[in-house]
């Protein structure tokens, strides 16, 4: 299935890249197996997304637990806590 | 209510003006956030950032008395003195306006998506944060 993945601050910067339409194998059906599932492209990945490091992710631009279902054609941004206001 | 993500400035006496124009309004309770010290440069999730402060206002509503309500955000380049952040509710008494105000703000900086950057990198969360928010669990 497809789906939209986001980056956000630090982790755009240590990816390079704002985000991109990502085909992820049907066993990938939550926040946190999409996690890993970009980590294990290695390098870059391996590092920003590794685990322990604190990253906030959204599922259809709502705050979004790492159990959160991911499903064909949605948006899930990840990114560090938030520092706004 | 009205919830706004934008670049420009803001006139923060000409909003809380345009809450109380309602007779049953008996207080406006206001918080402006400003940049020290040093420069930044404001990142956010467009479309998202929108629906997270509108959800905290909503949140807000559902438990105090909130007559109206401005929620101004600003992103992009700014420097030391510029104002950042404005949140003013109206109500009828001080309390809802002052608790509902002060909720917002603490909502906002653990759940709306901007990041700041400033010359030294990516400011860091900060844990007070977390725990300002946690107390309205």
């Amino acid at each position: 299935m497809k789906v939209r993945v986001l980056f956000f601050a630090a982790l755009r910067e240590q990816l390079g890249t704002p985000g991109e339409e990502v085909e992820v194998p049907a066993g990938v059906a939550t926040v946190a197996a999409l996690r890993s599932h970009l980590r294990a492209r290695g390098g870059a990945w391996q590092l920003a997304l590794a685990d322990g490091k604190l990253i906030r992710t959204a599922v259809n631009q709502d705050m979004a637990q790492p159990t959160a279902a991911v499903k064909a054609g949605d948006e899930v941004a990840f990114f560090p806590p938030v520092t706004g206001g | 209510m009205k919830v706004s993500v934008q670049a420009q400035d803001f006139d923060a006496g000409a909003e809380m003006r345009a809450l109380s124009r309602d007779p049953k309004v008996g207080a406006v309770a206001s918080f402006v956030g400003v940049v020290r010290e040093t420069g930044m440069t404001l990142e956010h999730y467009p479309g998202m950032t929108e629906r997270a402060l509108a959800k905290i206002v909503e949140e807000a509503r559902g438990r105090w008395q909130v007559m109206d309500c401005t929620v101004i955000h600003r992103f992009g380049a700014l420097k030391p003195t510029d104002q950042i952040v404005l949140v003013a509710v109206a109500s009828a008494h001080r309390g809802d306006a002052f608790a509902a105000c002060e909720f917002i703000m603490d909502y906002l900086k653990t759940q709306a998506p901007f990041w700041k950057k400033e010359a030294a990198g990516w400011v860091e969360a900060k844990a007070a944060d977390d725990k300002a928010a946690e107390r309205w669990k």
